[in-house]
Protein backbone atom coordinates (compact mmCIF):
# COMPACT_ATOMS: atom_id res chain seq x y z
CA UNK A 1 0.00 0.00 0.00
CA UNK A 2 3.08 2.54 1.00
CA UNK A 3 4.39 1.98 -2.54
CA UNK A 4 2.86 4.72 -4.28
CA UNK A 5 3.62 8.29 -3.21
CA UNK A 6 0.96 9.75 -2.73
CA UNK A 7 -0.46 7.02 -0.10
CA UNK A 8 2.54 7.48 1.51
CA UNK A 9 2.14 11.24 1.33
CA UNK A 10 -1.60 11.06 2.57
CA UNK A 11 -0.27 9.31 5.75
CA UNK A 12 2.67 11.56 6.74
CA UNK A 13 0.54 14.39 6.41
CA UNK A 14 -2.42 13.03 8.57
CA UNK A 15 -0.38 12.67 10.97
CA UNK A 16 1.51 15.72 11.07
CA UNK A 17 -2.19 17.17 11.04
CA UNK A 18 -3.03 15.71 14.21
CA UNK A 19 -0.17 16.32 16.15
CA UNK A 20 -0.22 20.34 14.56
CA UNK A 21 -3.71 20.42 15.88
CA UNK A 22 -3.10 20.52 19.83
CA UNK A 23 0.30 22.27 19.66
CA UNK A 24 -1.70 24.79 16.81
CA UNK A 25 -3.94 25.75 19.80
CA UNK A 26 -1.23 26.83 22.32
CA UNK A 27 0.88 28.27 19.47
CA UNK A 28 -1.89 30.68 19.72
CA UNK A 29 -3.10 30.87 22.87
CA UNK A 30 0.60 31.80 24.24
CA UNK A 31 1.02 33.91 21.37
CA UNK A 32 3.78 31.80 19.99
CA UNK A 33 3.35 32.15 15.88
CA UNK A 34 6.70 34.14 15.52
CA UNK A 35 8.20 31.68 17.73
CA UNK A 36 7.31 28.78 15.83
CA UNK A 37 9.21 30.85 12.70
CA UNK A 38 11.98 31.21 14.37
CA UNK A 39 12.59 27.57 15.30
CA UNK A 40 11.46 26.86 11.87
CA UNK A 41 14.02 29.07 10.27
CA UNK A 42 16.84 27.17 12.41
CA UNK A 43 15.35 24.28 10.88
CA UNK A 44 17.36 24.54 7.48
CA UNK A 45 20.97 24.89 9.67
CA UNK A 46 19.59 21.30 11.26
CA UNK A 47 18.89 20.14 7.61
CA UNK A 48 22.48 21.34 6.32
CA UNK A 49 24.46 19.63 9.66
CA UNK A 50 22.39 16.37 8.68
CA UNK A 51 23.74 16.51 5.14
CA UNK A 52 27.38 17.46 5.78
CA UNK A 53 27.62 14.66 8.68
CA UNK A 54 25.59 12.37 7.30
CA UNK A 55 22.74 12.45 10.35
CA UNK A 56 19.07 11.67 10.34
CA UNK A 57 17.35 14.91 9.50
CA UNK A 58 14.61 14.71 11.88
CA UNK A 59 17.15 14.44 14.79
CA UNK A 60 19.20 17.28 13.64
CA UNK A 61 16.83 19.34 12.93
CA UNK A 62 15.26 18.57 16.69
CA UNK A 63 18.82 19.66 18.46
CA UNK A 64 19.72 23.04 16.16
CA UNK A 65 15.50 23.76 16.56
CA UNK A 66 16.42 23.02 20.59
CA UNK A 67 19.11 24.40 20.80
CA UNK A 68 17.98 27.85 19.69
CA UNK A 69 14.91 27.81 21.65
CA UNK A 70 17.10 27.03 24.74
CA UNK A 71 19.13 30.11 23.81
CA UNK A 72 16.46 31.96 23.36
CA UNK A 73 14.74 31.24 26.84
CA UNK A 74 18.70 31.97 28.10
CA UNK A 75 19.04 35.30 26.18
CA UNK A 76 15.56 36.51 27.59
CA UNK A 77 16.67 36.21 31.23
CA UNK A 78 20.04 38.10 30.34
CA UNK A 79 19.52 41.00 27.97
CA UNK A 80 16.96 43.64 27.99
CA UNK A 81 15.55 43.49 24.33
CA UNK A 82 12.42 42.44 23.49
CA UNK A 83 11.00 39.33 22.71
CA UNK A 84 10.42 39.92 19.23
CA UNK A 85 13.69 41.16 18.66
CA UNK A 86 15.25 38.23 19.86
CA UNK A 87 13.26 36.17 18.05
CA UNK A 88 14.22 37.87 14.51
CA UNK A 89 17.57 37.75 15.72
CA UNK A 90 17.54 34.27 16.09
CA UNK A 91 15.31 33.52 12.92
CA UNK A 92 17.37 35.44 10.40
CA UNK A 93 21.14 34.51 11.91
CA UNK A 94 20.00 31.16 11.58
CA UNK A 95 18.34 30.71 8.56
CA UNK A 96 21.31 32.94 6.80
CA UNK A 97 24.05 30.80 8.55
CA UNK A 98 22.02 27.81 7.39
CA UNK A 99 22.38 28.96 3.64
CA UNK A 100 26.06 30.35 4.28
CA UNK A 101 26.96 26.55 5.41
CA UNK A 102 25.09 25.25 2.01
CA UNK A 103 27.51 27.52 0.16
CA UNK A 104 30.52 25.65 1.48
CA UNK A 105 28.71 22.33 0.89
CA UNK A 106 28.83 22.06 -2.61
CA UNK A 107 29.67 18.84 -3.10
CA UNK A 108 25.80 18.44 -2.21
CA UNK A 109 23.41 18.88 -4.71
CA UNK A 110 19.95 20.37 -2.20
CA UNK A 111 16.59 20.58 -3.34
CA UNK A 112 16.19 24.19 -1.85
CA UNK A 113 12.59 24.38 -2.90
CA UNK A 114 11.79 21.16 -1.51
CA UNK A 115 13.28 22.18 1.78
CA UNK A 116 11.29 25.63 2.30
CA UNK A 117 7.84 24.35 0.62
CA UNK A 118 8.01 20.40 1.09
CA UNK A 119 8.28 17.69 -1.26
CA UNK A 120 5.83 14.47 -1.13
CA UNK A 121 8.00 12.79 -3.52
CA UNK A 122 10.56 12.89 -0.94
CA UNK A 123 8.34 11.20 1.57
CA UNK A 124 9.73 7.48 2.49
CA UNK A 125 8.74 4.61 4.43
CA UNK A 126 10.94 5.71 7.57
CA UNK A 127 9.62 9.28 7.58
CA UNK A 128 6.09 8.11 7.92
CA UNK A 129 7.67 6.11 10.86
CA UNK A 130 9.35 8.80 12.29
CA UNK A 131 6.11 11.28 11.90
CA UNK A 132 3.64 8.71 13.64
CA UNK A 133 6.40 7.02 16.58
CA UNK A 134 7.68 10.86 17.27
CA UNK A 135 3.77 12.33 16.58
CA UNK A 136 2.22 10.10 19.14
CA UNK A 137 5.17 10.67 21.81
CA UNK A 138 4.98 13.97 21.53
CA UNK A 139 0.91 14.30 22.25
CA UNK A 140 1.71 11.17 25.30
CA UNK A 141 3.86 14.54 26.72
CA UNK A 142 1.54 17.07 25.58
CA UNK A 143 -1.08 15.28 27.25
CA UNK A 144 1.39 14.72 30.48
CA UNK A 145 2.06 18.37 30.83
CA UNK A 146 -1.59 19.62 29.97
CA UNK A 147 -2.93 20.84 33.29
CA UNK A 148 0.39 22.97 33.88
CA UNK A 149 0.60 24.32 30.56
CA UNK A 150 -2.84 25.10 29.97
CA UNK A 151 -3.08 26.81 33.88
CA UNK A 152 -0.23 28.65 33.12
CA UNK A 153 -1.41 29.92 29.65
CA UNK A 154 -4.43 31.12 31.19
CA UNK A 155 -2.68 33.12 34.13
CA UNK A 156 1.00 32.17 35.00
CA UNK A 157 0.48 33.82 38.71
CA UNK A 158 -2.26 31.17 39.33
CA UNK A 159 -0.73 28.57 38.00
CA UNK A 160 3.04 29.15 40.13
CA UNK A 161 0.69 29.89 43.66
CA UNK A 162 -0.87 26.85 43.27
CA UNK A 163 2.25 24.81 42.73
CA UNK A 164 1.62 23.59 39.00
CA UNK A 165 5.54 24.43 38.10
CA UNK A 166 4.64 26.55 35.03
CA UNK A 167 8.34 27.15 33.92
CA UNK A 168 9.33 23.62 33.50
CA UNK A 169 5.74 23.02 31.68
CA UNK A 170 7.01 25.81 29.45
CA UNK A 171 10.19 24.58 28.71
CA UNK A 172 9.16 21.13 27.79
CA UNK A 173 6.32 22.42 25.66
CA UNK A 174 9.41 24.40 23.52
CA UNK A 175 11.42 20.95 23.16
CA UNK A 176 8.04 19.60 21.73
CA UNK A 177 7.79 22.53 19.54
CA UNK A 178 11.07 22.03 18.44
CA UNK A 179 10.13 18.13 17.93
CA UNK A 180 7.07 18.92 15.55
CA UNK A 181 8.94 20.71 13.29
CA UNK A 182 11.39 18.11 12.87
CA UNK A 183 9.13 15.65 11.89
CA UNK A 184 6.76 17.75 9.91
CA UNK A 185 9.84 19.46 7.77
CA UNK A 186 9.37 17.02 4.77
CA UNK A 187 6.33 17.23 4.43
CA UNK A 188 4.86 20.96 4.75
CA UNK A 189 8.82 22.96 4.28
CA UNK A 190 10.38 24.49 6.74
CA UNK A 191 8.54 28.38 5.58
CA UNK A 192 5.23 26.89 6.11
CA UNK A 193 5.24 24.74 9.08
CA UNK A 194 4.47 27.69 10.78
CA UNK A 195 1.00 27.73 8.81
CA UNK A 196 0.36 24.44 9.43
CA UNK A 197 0.48 24.95 13.17
CA UNK A 198 -1.68 28.06 13.06
CA UNK A 199 -4.57 28.26 10.48
CA UNK A 200 -6.21 25.13 11.58
CA UNK A 201 -6.43 26.30 15.09
CA UNK A 202 -7.15 29.71 13.97
CA UNK A 203 -9.88 28.13 12.18
CA UNK A 204 -10.86 26.30 15.27
CA UNK A 205 -10.82 29.53 17.63
CA UNK A 206 -14.00 30.68 15.15
CA UNK A 207 -16.77 28.04 15.56
CA UNK A 208 -15.40 27.19 18.87
CA UNK A 209 -16.56 27.83 22.83
CA UNK A 210 -13.92 25.68 25.07
CA UNK A 211 -10.23 24.94 24.75
CA UNK A 212 -11.66 20.83 24.29
CA UNK A 213 -13.51 22.09 21.16
CA UNK A 214 -11.04 24.21 19.82
CA UNK A 215 -8.75 21.21 19.89
CA UNK A 216 -10.81 18.51 19.07
CA UNK A 217 -11.69 21.00 15.33
CA UNK A 218 -8.12 22.16 15.04
CA UNK A 219 -7.38 18.97 13.86
CA UNK A 220 -10.28 18.16 11.93
CA UNK A 221 -9.10 20.95 10.19
CA UNK A 222 -5.81 19.73 9.85
CA UNK A 223 -6.91 16.56 8.31
CA UNK A 224 -9.36 18.07 5.87
CA UNK A 225 -6.13 20.56 4.84
CA UNK A 226 -3.51 17.81 4.13
CA UNK A 227 -6.20 15.37 2.39
CA UNK A 228 -7.58 18.62 0.32
CA UNK A 229 -4.49 19.91 -0.32
CA UNK A 230 -2.82 16.55 -1.05
CA UNK A 231 -5.41 15.80 -3.72
CA UNK A 232 -5.51 19.29 -5.08
CA UNK A 233 -1.56 18.92 -5.30
CA UNK A 234 -1.94 15.75 -7.54
CA UNK A 235 -4.65 17.22 -9.67
CA UNK A 236 -2.90 20.73 -10.45
CA UNK A 237 0.70 19.58 -10.19
CA UNK A 238 1.46 21.91 -7.48
CA UNK A 239 4.14 21.48 -4.49
CA UNK A 240 2.61 19.69 -1.44
CA UNK A 241 3.21 22.34 1.23
CA UNK A 242 1.77 25.16 -0.46
CA UNK A 243 -1.33 23.20 -1.42
CA UNK A 244 -1.93 22.00 2.45
CA UNK A 245 -1.40 25.11 3.92
CA UNK A 246 -3.86 26.95 0.63
CA UNK A 247 -6.79 24.46 1.95
CA UNK A 248 -6.33 24.91 5.82
CA UNK A 249 -6.97 28.89 4.30
CA UNK A 250 -9.50 28.06 2.62
CA UNK A 251 -11.07 26.87 5.55
CA UNK A 252 -10.30 29.57 7.68
CA UNK A 253 -12.31 31.44 5.51
CA UNK A 254 -15.41 29.40 5.65
CA UNK A 255 -15.33 29.09 9.59
CA UNK A 256 -15.51 33.45 8.99
CA UNK A 257 -18.77 32.89 7.64
CA UNK A 258 -19.91 30.70 10.45
CA UNK A 259 -18.95 33.78 13.11
CA UNK A 260 -20.65 36.07 10.80
CA UNK A 261 -23.68 33.82 11.49
CA UNK A 262 -23.64 33.31 14.91
CA UNK A 263 -23.38 37.34 14.99
CA UNK A 264 -26.43 37.89 13.10
CA UNK A 265 -28.53 35.03 15.44
CA UNK A 266 -27.10 36.89 18.53
CA UNK A 267 -28.61 40.10 17.39
CA UNK B 1 5.33 22.28 69.72
CA UNK B 2 1.94 22.81 68.94
CA UNK B 3 1.23 26.01 67.15
CA UNK B 4 4.10 25.18 65.22
CA UNK B 5 2.09 22.58 63.64
CA UNK B 6 -0.48 25.19 63.32
CA UNK B 7 1.79 27.45 60.57
CA UNK B 8 1.01 27.10 56.78
CA UNK B 9 3.25 29.97 55.87
CA UNK B 10 5.82 32.27 57.58
CA UNK B 11 7.89 34.90 56.54
CA UNK B 12 11.16 35.78 58.17
CA UNK B 13 12.19 38.90 57.58
CA UNK B 14 11.37 39.10 54.26
CA UNK B 15 11.67 41.42 50.67
CA UNK B 16 11.56 42.01 47.17
CA UNK B 17 13.38 44.38 45.09
CA UNK B 18 13.23 45.31 41.39
CA UNK B 19 15.66 47.24 39.82
CA UNK B 20 17.48 47.73 43.06
CA UNK B 21 14.43 49.55 44.54
CA UNK B 22 12.51 47.56 47.14
CA UNK B 23 8.78 46.66 46.84
CA UNK B 24 8.59 45.47 50.25
CA UNK B 25 11.11 44.97 52.66
CA UNK B 26 11.61 43.32 56.28
CA UNK B 27 8.39 41.39 56.36
CA UNK B 28 7.51 39.45 59.14
CA UNK B 29 4.09 37.32 59.57
CA UNK B 30 2.95 33.72 59.80
CA UNK B 31 -0.70 32.68 58.92
CA UNK B 32 -2.27 29.47 61.16
CA UNK B 33 -4.76 26.96 60.10
CA UNK B 34 -8.12 28.49 61.20
CA UNK B 35 -6.61 31.91 61.42
CA UNK B 36 -7.57 35.12 59.09
CA UNK B 37 -4.21 37.51 58.93
CA UNK B 38 -5.22 40.74 57.07
CA UNK B 39 -2.85 43.26 55.31
CA UNK B 40 -3.91 47.00 55.37
CA UNK B 41 -1.57 49.61 53.97
CA UNK B 42 -1.74 52.62 50.69
CA UNK B 43 -1.38 51.98 47.31
CA UNK B 44 1.85 51.11 46.31
CA UNK B 45 2.87 49.59 50.05
CA UNK B 46 3.76 46.08 49.09
CA UNK B 47 0.79 44.32 50.03
CA UNK B 48 0.14 42.44 47.24
CA UNK B 49 3.96 41.66 46.78
CA UNK B 50 4.06 39.87 50.03
CA UNK B 51 1.48 37.88 49.19
CA UNK B 52 3.39 37.34 45.95
CA UNK B 53 6.33 36.47 48.44
CA UNK B 54 4.35 34.05 50.93
CA UNK B 55 3.01 31.98 47.45
CA UNK B 56 6.37 31.99 45.85
CA UNK B 57 5.90 33.83 42.71
CA UNK B 58 8.50 36.19 43.70
CA UNK B 59 11.63 33.55 44.30
CA UNK B 60 15.03 35.79 44.28
CA UNK B 61 13.98 37.51 47.69
CA UNK B 62 15.33 38.60 50.88
CA UNK B 63 15.14 36.74 54.38
CA UNK B 64 12.53 32.79 54.45
CA UNK B 65 9.32 32.10 53.51
CA UNK B 66 8.71 28.55 55.19
CA UNK B 67 5.69 27.23 53.42
CA UNK B 68 4.10 23.87 55.12
CA UNK B 69 1.25 23.18 52.69
CA UNK B 70 1.11 22.70 48.58
CA UNK B 71 -2.97 23.01 49.01
CA UNK B 72 -3.31 26.49 47.89
CA UNK B 73 -6.17 28.48 46.80
CA UNK B 74 -5.28 32.28 45.31
CA UNK B 75 -7.51 35.40 44.15
CA UNK B 76 -5.13 37.70 42.31
CA UNK B 77 -5.91 41.33 42.41
CA UNK B 78 -5.14 42.12 38.53
CA UNK B 79 -5.68 39.09 36.34
CA UNK B 80 -5.20 39.40 32.57
CA UNK B 81 -6.71 36.45 30.70
CA UNK B 82 -6.02 36.83 27.15
CA UNK B 83 -9.57 36.37 25.34
CA UNK B 84 -7.69 34.39 21.99
CA UNK B 85 -8.62 31.12 24.32
CA UNK B 86 -12.33 30.47 24.23
CA UNK B 87 -13.01 29.90 28.18
CA UNK B 88 -15.84 29.14 30.11
CA UNK B 89 -16.54 29.59 33.87
CA UNK B 90 -16.90 25.79 33.94
CA UNK B 91 -13.73 24.99 32.12
CA UNK B 92 -12.03 28.04 34.80
CA UNK B 93 -13.03 25.97 37.38
CA UNK B 94 -11.07 23.40 36.70
CA UNK B 95 -8.09 25.13 35.84
CA UNK B 96 -5.42 23.56 38.23
CA UNK B 97 -7.41 20.93 39.85
CA UNK B 98 -9.55 18.46 38.79
CA UNK B 99 -13.21 18.74 40.61
CA UNK B 100 -16.48 16.93 39.95
CA UNK B 101 -19.31 18.13 38.90
CA UNK B 102 -21.07 18.67 42.22
CA UNK B 103 -18.00 20.51 43.91
CA UNK B 104 -18.31 22.72 41.07
CA UNK B 105 -21.90 23.26 41.84
CA UNK B 106 -21.67 23.84 45.08
CA UNK B 107 -18.73 26.28 45.24
CA UNK B 108 -20.53 28.32 42.44
CA UNK B 109 -23.41 28.49 44.60
CA UNK B 110 -21.46 29.54 47.85
CA UNK B 111 -20.44 32.60 45.80
CA UNK B 112 -23.81 32.95 44.18
CA UNK B 113 -22.97 32.72 40.19
CA UNK B 114 -24.13 29.32 39.61
CA UNK B 115 -26.27 30.42 36.70
CA UNK B 116 -23.22 31.65 35.10
CA UNK B 117 -21.52 28.36 34.69
CA UNK B 118 -21.74 28.00 30.93
CA UNK B 119 -21.25 31.65 30.21
CA UNK B 120 -17.51 32.46 28.21
CA UNK B 121 -15.32 33.88 31.16
CA UNK B 122 -15.03 36.96 28.60
CA UNK B 123 -18.81 37.72 28.85
CA UNK B 124 -18.92 37.88 32.84
CA UNK B 125 -19.13 41.85 34.16
CA UNK B 126 -16.26 42.67 37.27
CA UNK B 127 -18.00 41.95 39.76
CA UNK B 128 -19.52 38.41 38.54
CA UNK B 129 -15.30 37.83 37.63
CA UNK B 130 -14.54 38.23 41.06
CA UNK B 131 -17.28 35.57 42.37
CA UNK B 132 -15.75 33.34 39.80
CA UNK B 133 -12.44 33.82 41.18
CA UNK B 134 -13.60 33.40 44.53
CA UNK B 135 -15.61 30.34 43.49
CA UNK B 136 -12.48 28.84 42.24
CA UNK B 137 -9.90 29.40 45.23
CA UNK B 138 -12.56 27.66 47.56
CA UNK B 139 -13.43 24.61 45.41
CA UNK B 140 -10.52 22.78 45.87
CA UNK B 141 -10.57 23.09 49.52
CA UNK B 142 -7.18 24.65 50.23
CA UNK B 143 -5.20 24.60 53.53
CA UNK B 144 -4.19 27.96 53.03
CA UNK B 145 -6.08 30.74 50.93
CA UNK B 146 -4.60 34.24 49.80
CA UNK B 147 -7.15 36.77 48.83
CA UNK B 148 -6.10 39.91 47.28
CA UNK B 149 -9.10 42.51 47.15
CA UNK B 150 -11.55 39.78 46.50
CA UNK B 151 -14.17 41.52 46.83
CA UNK B 152 -13.41 44.48 44.23
CA UNK B 153 -16.24 45.32 42.02
CA UNK B 154 -18.74 43.65 43.71
CA UNK B 155 -21.76 45.27 44.74
CA UNK B 156 -22.25 46.70 48.21
CA UNK B 157 -24.70 43.75 49.65
CA UNK B 158 -22.57 40.81 47.93
CA UNK B 159 -19.27 42.18 49.62
CA UNK B 160 -20.62 41.89 53.27
CA UNK B 161 -21.88 38.30 51.61
CA UNK B 162 -18.76 37.27 50.57
CA UNK B 163 -16.96 38.18 53.62
CA UNK B 164 -18.96 36.95 55.90
CA UNK B 165 -18.66 33.60 53.28
CA UNK B 166 -14.84 34.06 53.59
CA UNK B 167 -14.67 33.75 57.57
CA UNK B 168 -17.24 31.06 57.16
CA UNK B 169 -14.67 29.17 55.05
CA UNK B 170 -12.01 29.69 57.45
CA UNK B 171 -14.16 27.81 60.47
CA UNK B 172 -15.56 25.15 58.16
CA UNK B 173 -12.28 24.11 56.46
CA UNK B 174 -9.77 25.25 59.31
CA UNK B 175 -8.22 26.99 56.31
CA UNK B 176 -5.53 29.72 56.91
CA UNK B 177 -6.74 32.96 54.93
CA UNK B 178 -4.06 35.85 54.22
CA UNK B 179 -6.42 38.58 53.04
CA UNK B 180 -5.53 42.10 51.35
CA UNK B 181 -8.68 44.53 51.80
CA UNK B 182 -9.03 48.03 51.74
CA UNK B 183 -12.72 48.02 53.66
CA UNK B 184 -11.58 48.78 57.20
CA UNK B 185 -14.73 47.65 58.29
CA UNK B 186 -15.03 44.24 57.82
CA UNK B 187 -10.90 43.59 57.91
CA UNK B 188 -11.98 44.19 61.89
CA UNK B 189 -14.69 42.43 62.29
CA UNK B 190 -13.54 39.12 60.60
CA UNK B 191 -9.20 39.40 61.35
CA UNK B 192 -7.74 37.63 63.80
CA UNK B 193 -4.57 39.90 63.01
CA UNK B 194 -3.51 42.65 61.07
CA UNK B 195 -0.64 43.67 59.36
CA UNK B 196 -0.17 47.53 58.32
CA UNK B 197 2.24 47.96 55.50
CA UNK B 198 3.88 50.65 54.22
CA UNK B 199 7.11 49.42 52.44
CA UNK B 200 7.84 47.49 55.62
CA UNK B 201 5.32 46.25 58.68
CA UNK B 202 4.78 49.64 60.20
CA UNK B 203 2.35 47.65 62.75
CA UNK B 204 0.88 44.70 63.55
CA UNK B 205 -1.25 43.03 66.15
CA UNK B 206 -4.86 42.53 66.61
CA UNK B 207 -7.27 45.06 65.19
CA UNK B 208 -7.76 46.80 68.23
CA UNK B 209 -4.30 47.32 69.12
CA UNK B 210 -3.61 48.03 65.84
CA UNK B 211 -6.17 50.91 65.78
CA UNK B 212 -4.73 52.16 68.66
CA UNK B 213 -1.23 51.97 66.69
CA UNK B 214 0.15 55.84 66.68
CA UNK B 215 1.93 55.11 62.68
CA UNK B 216 -1.38 53.92 62.14
CA UNK B 217 -3.41 56.64 63.18
CA UNK B 218 -0.46 58.62 60.87
CA UNK B 219 -0.91 56.82 57.88
CA UNK B 220 -4.61 55.85 57.54
CA UNK B 221 -5.78 59.30 59.46
CA UNK B 222 -7.92 59.76 62.38
CA UNK B 223 -11.12 58.74 60.78
CA UNK B 224 -9.76 55.68 59.92
CA UNK B 225 -8.98 54.96 63.86
CA UNK B 226 -12.51 56.05 64.64
CA UNK B 227 -13.70 53.42 62.09
CA UNK B 228 -12.43 50.89 64.63
CA UNK B 229 -13.06 52.45 67.59
CA UNK B 230 -16.93 52.45 67.02
CA UNK B 231 -16.40 48.63 65.70
CA UNK B 232 -14.94 47.98 69.12
CA UNK B 233 -18.30 48.72 70.94
CA UNK B 234 -20.31 46.64 68.90
CA UNK B 235 -18.03 43.71 69.07
CA UNK B 236 -19.02 40.86 72.40
CA UNK B 237 -15.35 39.89 72.57
CA UNK B 238 -12.05 41.15 72.21
CA UNK B 239 -9.16 39.24 70.54
CA UNK B 240 -6.14 38.71 72.47
CA UNK B 241 -2.97 39.20 70.71
CA UNK B 242 -2.24 35.07 71.21
CA UNK B 243 -5.31 35.45 68.87
CA UNK B 244 -7.50 33.97 71.75
CA UNK B 245 -11.06 35.45 71.82
CA UNK B 246 -12.60 36.12 74.95
CA UNK B 247 -16.43 36.83 75.65
CA UNK B 248 -17.20 40.62 77.52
Amino acid sequence: MFDDFFIRALVAGLGVAIVTGPLGCFVIWRRLSYFGDTLSHSALLGVTLAYSMELNIALSVFIISSLIALTLIHLQKRTNLPGDALLGLLAHSSLAVGLVVIGFLTFIRFDIMGLLFGDILAVTVRDIFIIWVGGALILLVLKLIWKPLFASTVNYELAEAEGLNPDRAKAIFTILMAGIIAISIKMVGLLLITGMLIIPAAMARNISDSPQKMVVYSIIGGLLSVILGLFSSLEFNTSSGPSIIAAALFLFILSLFNIKQSIKLKN
Amino acid sequence: MNSDQNILVKLKDAGFKINDKWLVKGVSLQVEKGKIVTLIGPNGSGKSTTAKIALGIYKKIDGSVEKNTDKIGYVPQKISIDWTLPLRVYDFMLLTENLDEETINHALSLTGVTHLKNKNLGDLSGGEFQRVLLARAISKKPELLVLDEPVQGVDFTGEIALYELIKKISDELNCGILLISHDLHTVMSATDHVVCLNGHVCCSGSPIDVAKNNEYKALFGEQASQILSRYEHRHDHVHTSEGEIKKN
